[in-house]
């Protein structure tokens, strides 16, 4: 599994009222298959998934993915890192379902035919295939959020970093997303507000406050968030 | 769900319209946008109209395909010949209303026969001698696709924007309308740009 390093890391945000601290110090190793970070609204969870690709960098300390600063070079984190966004129509930007597809593969794939077989491929394989020439825009949530996935997975990352990806979807479409995570080779961070989900991780972290409230088991750190949020 | 989507969706299809490269196709649609501007008195855009709705039935669009492209511009079209028939007589306004949809027509027939995956290609090809001056072609094609898939997406922030006043009983409200529509046209640019970087398109 690929190796995410956290080390010492802040990162703070400029507001009307200040600087607002997001994550204070955060240190942390993470190697597991699946990692789940869960806590409340506000809590830092996102900026840390964030980090992880270079959508954010730290304001102090370094975040590193196999040994390469994510400020240093986050083209090459990237080329590793993929990242599926809550919303996934924020996240499709081309106009039909082949096309975004298409869009992933165009740098790896500079042959047209060989990229249009790998399209075909690729929507065959998440059940795609009969909406190519559909608008992106015209898809459900949940056939959206696949083809986010696809869209993710077809730059062959080592990493899928996934921030709340079943959030605004329905309970058959969460548990199809969900099922199509857990079942990736590639080392997943999981951001979410599903304990159910976070129970199936192999290690779990409660963010809090911008920083690390626990970290273990998946079953010891449910139990402490549950605790966390109903202490008054 | 997109109600109306005006531009840049594609329609397999295997008409001679589709089969034309896409770099041949988006200098014709350039040549003959010029012309039809260029176009004086009322007949001549009428023809352009007409052909132009020919071209685009003999390419298969459906029908239902080009009134959605020239729906949204409906009101701005008909507030614009209303203008230019008061000012300047009725042969100006059919002038100015036919060569207005008459362009729409060609933009909505290229980007139906027209896979987005190929314009980049034509494109990016299109611009390569230009590398020499430090131009960057992929980026380039990339901004050309972004602003056509903006295009619907912007109609969307509108809807929902109008159904957000709708339902606080401030569809009057001009304020209620606006800030909200170019908040959110600003966050969704921001959110594209987000998605980008992170499938790292653009880093190189």
């Amino acid at each position: 599994m690929a190796a995410i390093s956290f080390d010492d890391v802040t990162v703070t945000a400029e507001s009307a009222a200040g600087d607002v601290v997001i994550l204070h110090d955060v240190s942390v190793e993470l190697t597991e298959h699946r990692i789940g970070l869960i806590g409340s609204n506000g809590s830092g969870k996102s900026t840390m998934a964030r980090l992880v690709n270079g959508l954010v960098t730290p304001s102090a300390g370094t975040v590193t993915v196999d040994g390469i600063d994510v400020a240093d070079d986050g083209p090459a984190v990237r080329r590793r890192v993929g990242f599926v966004f809550t919303n996934p129509a924020a996240q499709l930007v081309m106009p039909t379902v082949a096309e975004d597809i298409a869009l992933s593969l165009r740098r790896r794939v500079p042959d047209k035919a060989e990229r249009e077989r790998r399209v075909t491929a690729i929507l065959d394989s998440y059940g795609l295939a009969h909406l190519a020439a559909s608008s992106v825009h015209s898809l459900s949530g949940g056939q959206q959020q696949l083809l986010a996935i696809a869209g993710v997975l077809a730059i062959e990352p080592t990493i899928v970093v996934a921030d709340e990806p079943t959030t605004l979807l329905d309970l058959r479409n969460s548990r199809t997303v969900a099922e199509r995570l857990f079942a990736l080779e590639q080392q997943l961070v999981l951001v979410t507000h599903d304990l159910d989900l976070a129970l199936q991780c192999d290690r779990v972290i409660v963010v809090e406050g911008g920083t690390i409230g626990f970290d273990g088991d998946p079953a010891a750190a449910v139990t402490h968030y549950r605790e966390t949020v109903a202490a008054p | 769900m997109r109600r109306s989507l005006p531009l840049g969706t594609y329609r397999p299809g295997s008409t001679v319209w589709h089969r034309v490269p896409a770099g041949p196709k988006l200098a014709l649609v350039a040549l003959v946008s010029i012309a039809v501007v260029a176009l004086s008195g009322p007949w001549l855009p009428m023809a352009a109209l007409v052909a132009a709705l020919g071209v685009a039935l003999w390419a298969r669009v459906p029908p239902s395909a080009v009134w959605r492209g020239l729906r949204p511009f409906l009101i701005v079209v008909a507030i614009l010949g209303a203008f230019q028939w008061w000012q300047r007589g009725w042969p100006v306004a059919v002038e100015v209303v036919a060569t207005t949809v008459a362009l729409i027509v060609v933009g909505t027939t290229f980007t139906a026969t027209t896979a987005m995956d190929r314009m980049l290609d034509a494109i990016v090809r299109g611009l390569g001698p230009l590398r020499r001056v430090g131009v960057r072609p992929e980026k380039i094609a990339l901004a050309f696709s972004l602003m056509i898939n903006a295009i619907p997406a912007i109609f969307q922030i509108a809807h929902e924007t109008r159904e957000a006043a709708k339902a606080r009983g401030l569809e009057r409200s001009l304020r209620a309308n606006l800030s909200p529509m170019a908040i959110r046209t600003v966050a969704h640019a921001y959110d594209t740009g987000a998605a980008l970087h992170a499938r790292g398109i653009g880093d190189d």
